[in-house]
């Protein structure tokens, strides 16, 4: 467990140095805007209607006193979203999306000795290959978190429409009734954490495989698993930190 | 010229190397031979400096490894050119990407002259016409030989081959035999092998070392090794029909 922790923040010495050449590391970074995040557009947007429009529909059939105005469900759903779901679900499930694929490709280059290949011309593999990854990560993953939000919003919205439960008027004043900008930024952060946590995560379980196939397989699971719980343990650290 | 001198290597409780010393000339085949997980592998990893050494030191004409400042050894990595087992071509490059890969990262060459060198090193290992193939379109011998080429696109002084020729037919592996043992000399190389083909020792072995159980057991030349009284490395040599055979 140490050892591990040892040999990852050794691997981020290596990760976190000027780009030996900065054309082959811009080239690398939109690269992967492409593939962690305009490939992740489609789960994301999906998932995050439907939650919406579950949160809505939930908050709705739960306010059975008319002491309670129907705008709270406008209200929670946004709440819901915008501290929780959006941040922390997508965010678990991008960990299951992107961190495979992060560790899968770096394994696979492991094992076929790419990465042995790069060393030996002279060149950081570690910051060369992991680098643009992490970078993209954190660059891109509030912009996804952001769309959530919306569409998750709209989901609900769309939920309270069709289903008549709550009217379109009530519902989005409810989305617009005390809202706080710092949740914003507390959501951002927590996002940014966890894009790092993914990318890096998935990066290291990467980097140390050793042997084949298979264990490329373990590896790109161990890396959802680990950078999962990690998200998880971050998140309740992060609420303490940053709302308290 | 490199010198291996008393290398030790261990994973754990698993003594890979123990106490290995070897000069491997140049403009020279240099063959280590042994069994398959004889440490061949792991040798040359730590002749190059994958690994780090637990004992010993690695000389390259007069500069030794364990010694030099990163700096420097990443100078003296691009004097190095590696062939790997499998080839390690990067698979979302293509041919022509992967050779010009080194000359695009470590020099400042113009895109025309990057091209020349890259088109001159497919030339040299036969393959003209592959330069927009994908490493996945290739098939095992062209994997080696574009492996070979980016290889070479530095101009290496030192060049390591990891079993060129495993997987190969005879045929294939004996060209690509040819090829390295061509281009080592033609631009006076000091390369190293390892194999655990006796066609390959007795057709390129200018000098041949033999390990087993973490030990070099022998060291000398093509010439020489089939009427060696050496035990361990008759047991080794003389595994196959064909060279109990030729020994008669
Ligand atoms: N990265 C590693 N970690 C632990 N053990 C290793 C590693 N690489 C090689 N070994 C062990 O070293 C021994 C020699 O392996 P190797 O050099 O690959 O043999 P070969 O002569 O077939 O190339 C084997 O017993 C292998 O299990
Ligand atoms: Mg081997």
């Amino acid at each position: 467990m140490i050892m591990l922790f040892g040999k990852y923040f050794l691997l981020m010495r290596d990760v976190i140095q000027r780009p030996q050449k900065w054309r082959f590391f811009w080239k690398q970074l939109f690269t992967e805007f492409y593939s962690l995040g305009v490939e992740s557009l489609g789960i994301v947007a999906i998932i995050s209607v439907f939650m919406g429009a579950v949160l809505a529909l939930q908050t709705a059939f739960n306010i059975d006193t008319p002491l309670v105005p129907m705008t709270m469900v406008g209200f929670t759903t946004r709440q819901g979203i915008v501290l929780e779901f959006s941040p922390t679900i997508i965010s678990l499930i991008l960990a299951g999306k992107v961190g495979s694929r992060i560790a899968s490709e770096i394994g696979t280059m492991k094992v076929t000795e790419q990465i042995d290949a790069l060393e030996i011309m002279g060149i950081n593999s570690a910051n060369f290959l992991i680098l643009p990854k992490i970078s993209a990560a954190i660059i891109i993953n509030p912009f996804l978190i952001i769309i959530s939000m919306f569409l998750g919003i709209f989901g609900g919205w769309l939920a309270c429409v069709t289903t008549n439960l709550v009217t379109s008027h009530d519902y989005i004043i409810g989305i617009r009734s005390w809202f706080d900008p710092y949740s914003i930024t507390y959501a951002l952060t927590k996002t940014v954490v966890f894009a790092y946590i993914i990318a890096s995560v998935s990066a290291f379980y990467g980097y140390i495989t050793k042997g084949g196939a298979l264990d490329v397989g373990s590896a790109s699971t161990k890396a959802v698993v680990q950078s999962s719980i990690l998200i998880i343990i971050f998140n309740l650290i992060l609420t303490q930190l940053l709302l308290t | 010229m490199i010198e291996a001198r008393h290398i030790d290597k261990s994973f754990g409780e698993n003594k890979v190397l123990d106490d290995v010393s070897f000069l491997f000339e140049e403009g020279k085949n240099n063959l280590i031979i042994g069994q398959s997980g004889s440490g061949k592998t792991v040798f040359m990893k730590c002749l190059v400096g994958l690994y780090n050494i637990d004992q010993g030191e690695v000389d390259y004409d007069g500069r030794v490894f364990s010694r030099m400042k990163t700096k420097e050894r990443k100078k003296l990595r691009q004097e190095m050119g590696m062939l790997f087992q499998g080839g390690a071509l990067f698979d979302y490059m293509t041919v022509e990407q992967n050779v010009m890969f080194p000359l695009n990262l470590l020099t400042k060459q113009s895109s025309a002259e990057k091209l020349d060198r890259v088109n001159f090193c497919l030339d040299r290992v036969n393959l003209n016409k592959a330069n927009n193939l994908m490493p996945s379109e290739l098939s095992g011998g062209m994997t080696k030989r574009v492996a070979i080429a980016r290889a070479i696109a530095m101009n290496p002084k030192y060049l390591f081959c990891d079993e060129p020729n495993s997987g190969l037919d005879p045929k294939t592996a004996g060209l690509i035999d040819e090829l390295i043992s061509e281009i080592t000399k033609e631009f006076q190389i000091t390369t190293i092998v390892n194999t655990h083909d006796m066609n390959s020792v007795l057709n390129i072995g200018d000098k041949v070392a033999y390990i087993a159980n973490g030990k070099v057991w022998w060291g000398g030349s093509k010439e020489e090794i089939l009427s060696s009284d050496n035990k361990k490395l008759n047991e080794f040599i003389f595994a196959t029909e064909l060279t109990r055979r030729l020994k008669k």
